[in-house]
């Protein structure tokens, strides 16, 4: 075949049809991201060998009848998820060698949904960075406009399905690393309900913040593939027993008369104005197609960054004291004594970001600032949660934009933490409250994408993804196709 | 000066689960280092800890056993420290909201006084692994068996005022958590251990001193010297001119003495803050309705049923409710023997505990079981053989486990009652021992004995001594 459809649903439905092989389309893939991916660094391990094989078993069971939905299509994984026999590297040099003995629950249910792993994908060093610059493996850029950052954490994976070098990939989302690098690399991508995916075997960042999710080109996409990563797992004792498990049925559904909330603080002096036009001309859109907007006020939306660094540097410092050089991962080269393999392996192993959130998390959790950071914080990720709800009581969606500009220039915040930490200024409230939220592409500044936000409550994904796939078959942004792919 | 000695301890019982806290790994002691230590022991990335339910019922039913109150929501917390042992960079335990708050716990004084210690609350937590240095040069072996082996660690008030308390203290929470069958209380194995908070102030006075802890303590003997030893260094430094230095101290026993292994500069901060991996414990009144029916009788109200029931004396009562096997023996005894209970304490105090001691074994091991053991019981009461020949036939029973109704028959051991055989005895002994019979009747009234003697030797034994005695009085009269 001369060109193979580049969405999920599209090489599914081919794929069952045997219109291809899924040995064909991964053999597409493999050679594409051969051919593109030098210019982007979005993969960390292409896995050409194991792709062939896991194809041939997926075109195996398909002539056998033994096929599912998602059989045979291929997908790109975040490096954050352990896969058993392959290296999981979380962007750090301390992983560089390790390689786990086990599958993480959803590397598991992407293998038994058939499947076919491409690699794994680059991201800021353990999931801590808005431009993907933190990584041991080196910046991933953006296919818009190389000069410019993919966003982050999840930058790999939002830059290889926008370069259509993987019809879909996984993603982690802590502050905004899904929806954020899905917005400035123009695809979509979505954060489910904290508890929807499992967390075992996905390297922990901040617990009680971290959760999985796809991105893809479209909000159908994005339902299929959540279709598969979500599951109660009692592995992980935050997964939550829900019983939604189709996310594609309602998408067809009209949104008229869906009322939807427009914070006002989301269009504060932080949004680019040329940002601002493109996400109010979304809203119209939607209107357009018979929803109702009205603005809100959240005022805690401003409350949400502090809290995010404190929470999330806290929880980030204990859960990476494991990478001491002593069972797994990397060892300083002759240690002296005991203290010296500690610092050294850590202070050669891990990234200056990682160091630095560790230290903030660190300070934040010490006696005597216990209850002036994290307690504090503490109480405003409540009050955060409580006006979330409480405005979601009376909207079925929070509408705003998802990053507050398009892709920023390489090295253009690195040397400013905070102005880095602020790219995440309209999503870090979501995960603090625990919602749902995607991001589609909605329109362009300067030749590089925006995105559009859109909160729901808990468990209300497919709600989300109705609106985002009707605003989608209205528009065409998410498929434009960048220079690069 | 007279100085008054204040302790408080902090019980670390492993609780007895057949899995870890937070892992299915097993938890049995002496494996081969690191075989039983999964990818949640081992701290692997993105692995996580999930809850052993029963911990909790552990703790419950230990809250309810002092009289604690059981928190209806506790929450795990991480406790963040760098030791090559903790896998993770930090042990999960408890520390804002335990499990069990509050308690209390009466321990023996000398004679028969007792007083209460407050308990000030029991935690959950896990354990690290172990350093080992053994077999290592210029390198340090990691062993993770022990990591995640769940602990119950139970923290006094500081009110206990010598070395012989704070013993007596674990000895009855030694004995508790035995009687609940949440610990199996072995201290060789480290199942059961402490750590001894301990100062002295001036009699009279009510600030506290400064204090010392010492760690890991696991026997009940070290923790009296340690203590002992702990209390003369402080006095004599403050005595002196010199002052105590808040520290963490660990016991020497080849030496006898208590040193700093680290000091209070060098403490952690140890940075505690609810672990985010695990949700809280949320306890319903439904539960701990259930878990109140699972309480099973406790030492002191057994101590008080076996004087009543047996009409046992005190000194009795406690020996046989030291540890909940021994009780249970004694009345598997008792029922199978159907005799007089003292008969059955006096054999278990005496021969059993002999025997077991001898051959190093517990009671729960004993080779004469409960049931076999009250048959020889009844043998005894109903005279069939007298006590003498009755340690031979436990003796035969120790070794072939045989009954004891079929080793009196197969040897010939049943006791003569026939008062014609008997009197054949005492004739025989009378008519060899005429000097003796002059004796005895110029009044040297100790002779009688000697005929008690020739009449069993010549009886092999077997002869009723009452019978004999009875008889013999009225040859003699």
């Amino acid at each position: 075949m001369s060109s193979y459809p580049d969405t999920v649903a599209g090489i599914a439905t081919a794929l069952a049809k045997r219109e291809f092989s899924s040995k064909e389309i991964t053999s597409h893939y493999l050679a594409q991201i051969a051919a593109v991916d030098g210019q982007l660094n979005s993969y960390i391990t292409v896995c050409n060998e194991r792709a062939l094989e896991d194809a041939k078993a997926a075109d195996e069971l398909r002539s056998r009848g033994e096929a599912g939905p998602m059989t045979g299509v291929p997908y790109a994984h975040k490096d954050i998820f352990c896969t058993k026999g392959i290296r999981t590297s979380c962007g750090s040099r301390m992983l560089d060698n390790f390689v786990a003995p086990y599958d993480a629950t959803v590397s598991g249910r992407l293998n038994e949904a058939g499947m076919v792993l491409l690699g794994k994908t680059n991201m800021d060093e353990f999931a801590m960075g808005s431009s993907n610059e933190s990584s041991y493996y080196g910046p991933v850029l953006n296919p818009w406009k190389t000069s410019a950052v993919p966003g982050g954490s999840s930058g790999g994976s939002a830059a290889a399905v926008a370069a259509r070098i993987a019809p879909c990939a996984t993603a982690t989302d802590t502050g905004g690393s899904i929806r954020q690098p899905a917005a400035l690399c123009g695809v979509s991508g979505l954060k489910p309900t904290y508890g929807k995916v499992s967390r075992y075997g996905m390297i922990a960042f901040a617990s009680s913040l971290d959760q999985g999710g796809p991105i893809a080109t479209t909000a159908e996409d994005l339902g299929l593939m959540t279709n598969v990563m979500a599951s109660f797992d009692r592995k992980d004792s935050t997964s939550i027993d829900h019983t939604i498990v189709d996310h594609v049925g309602e998408l067809s559904a009209s949104i008229k008369g869906l009322r939807l909330g427009i914070p006002k603080q989301f269009f504060d002096s932080a949004l680019d104005p040329d940002v601002a036009t493109a996400t109010r001309d979304a809203i119209a859109e939607l209107e357009g197609l018979g929803a109702v907007a009205t603005e809100i006020d959240i005022p805690s939306i401003g409350l949400a960054i502090p809290a995010y660094y404190v929470i999330s540097s806290a929880e980030c410092s204990s859960n990476l004291s494991r990478y001491d050089g002593v069972r797994f991962g990397y060892r300083c080269d002759d240690p002296i004594d005991l203290e010296d393999m500690y610092i050294r392996s850590r202070s050669e192993g891990l990234g200056n970001e990682t160091k630095r959130r560790i230290l903030i998390g660190t300070y934040a959790l010490s006696s005597g600032y216990y209850d002036a950071y994290y307690a504090k914080a503490q109480r405003i990720r409540r009050l955060i949660r409580e006006s979330f709800t409480s405005a979601l009581a009376d909207v079925d969606a929070i509408v705003g934009p998802t990053s507050p500009s398009v892709a920023f220039d390489l090295g253009e915040k690195t040397s400013d933490p905070v102005s880095m930490y602020l790219s995440d200024i309209y999503t870090t409230a979501v995960n603090l409250a625990g919602l749902p939220a995607v991001s589609v592409p909605a329109g362009f500044v300067k030749g590089l994408p925006v995105g559009l936000q859109l909160i729901g409550n808990d468990f209300e994904e497919s709600k989300l993804l109705r609106i985002a796939h009707q605003y989608q078959s209205v528009t065409d942004w998410h498929k434009r196709k960048p220079p690069i792919g | 000066m007279n100085w008054e000695t204040v302790i408080g301890l902090e019980i670390h019982a492993q609780l007895a689960t057949d899995s870890k806290i937070f892992s299915a790994a097993s938890t049995e002691y002496g494996a081969e280092p690191n075989s039983q230590a999964s990818a949640v022991d081992l701290g692997l990335p993105g692995v996580l800890p999930v809850l052993n339910e029963r911990v909790i019922e552990m703790a419950v039913l230990f809250g309810l056993a002092i009289g604690a109150t059981i928190s209806r929501s506790s929450v795990f917390a991480r406790k963040n420290y760098f030791y090559p042992d903790l896998p993770k960079g930090y042990q999960i335990s408890q520390y804002a909201e335990p499990i069990v708050a509050g308690g209390k716990l009466e321990i023996p004084l000398d004679g028969h006084r007792s007083r209460i210690i407050d308990v000030t609350r029991a935690h959950l937590e896990e354990d690290a692994g172990k350093s080992v240095h053994e077999n290592f040069q210029d390198s340090t072996g990691i062993d993770l068996n022990r990591a995640g082996t769940p602990l119950l660690e139970i923290v006094s008030e500081p009110q206990m005022n010598s070395a012989s308390q704070a013993v007596a203290y674990m000895r009855t929470m030694h004995q508790l958590v035995r009687y609940l069958g949440i610990c199996d209380g072995n201290m060789q194995e480290g199942s059961f251990r402490c750590d001894a908070n301990v100062s002295v102030r001036q009699a009279g006075t009510s600030t506290l001193g400064t204090r010392t802890e010492i760690k890991n303590l696991n026997s009940f003997r070290f923790i009296e010297k340690a203590i002992d030893y702990e209390v003369e260094r402080q006095i004599d430094l403050i005595e002196s001119g010199a002052s105590v230095v808040q520290e963490t101290r660990l016991y020497d026993p080849d030496s006898d003495e208590t040193r700093t292994m680290r000091s209070k500069e060098d403490s952690h901060d140890y940075r505690y803050f609810p672990d985010p991996d695990l949700l809280p414990i949320q306890i319903s009144s439904e539960y701990l309705e259930t878990a109140a029916s699972k309480l099973p009788e406790l030492p002191r109200q057994k101590r008080e049923r076996f004087a009543n029931q047996y009409e046992l004396n005190a000194s009795d009562a406690v020996f046989l409710c030291e540890e909940p096997a021994r009780a249970d023996y004694f009345e598997s005894a008792v029922r199978s023997s159907n005799a007089d209970p003292q008969l059955s304490v006096n054999w278990i105090s005496g021969e059993l505990s002999a025997a077991l001691n001898r051959s190093n074994l517990s009671i729960e091991k004993s080779p004469v079981n409960a049931d076999i053991f009250g048959k020889l019981i009844a043998r005894i009461a109903d005279n069939t053989v007298s006590g003498k020949i009755a340690k031979q036939v436990f003796e035969i029973m120790w070794d072939t486990q045989q009954y004891p109704d079929d080793i009196i028959a197969e040897k010939g051991l049943q006791q003569v009652t026939d008062d014609s055989a008997i009197e054949n005895f005492v004739d025989q002994v009378l008519n060899d021992n005429p000097d003796q019979i002059e004796q005895y009747r110029a009044g040297k009234e100790k002779v009688f004995g000697f005929f008690v003697g020739q009449v069993m030797k010549l009886s092999r034994g077997k002869a009723n001594p009452g019978q004999v005695n009875t008889l013999l009085k009225k040859r003699l009269s």
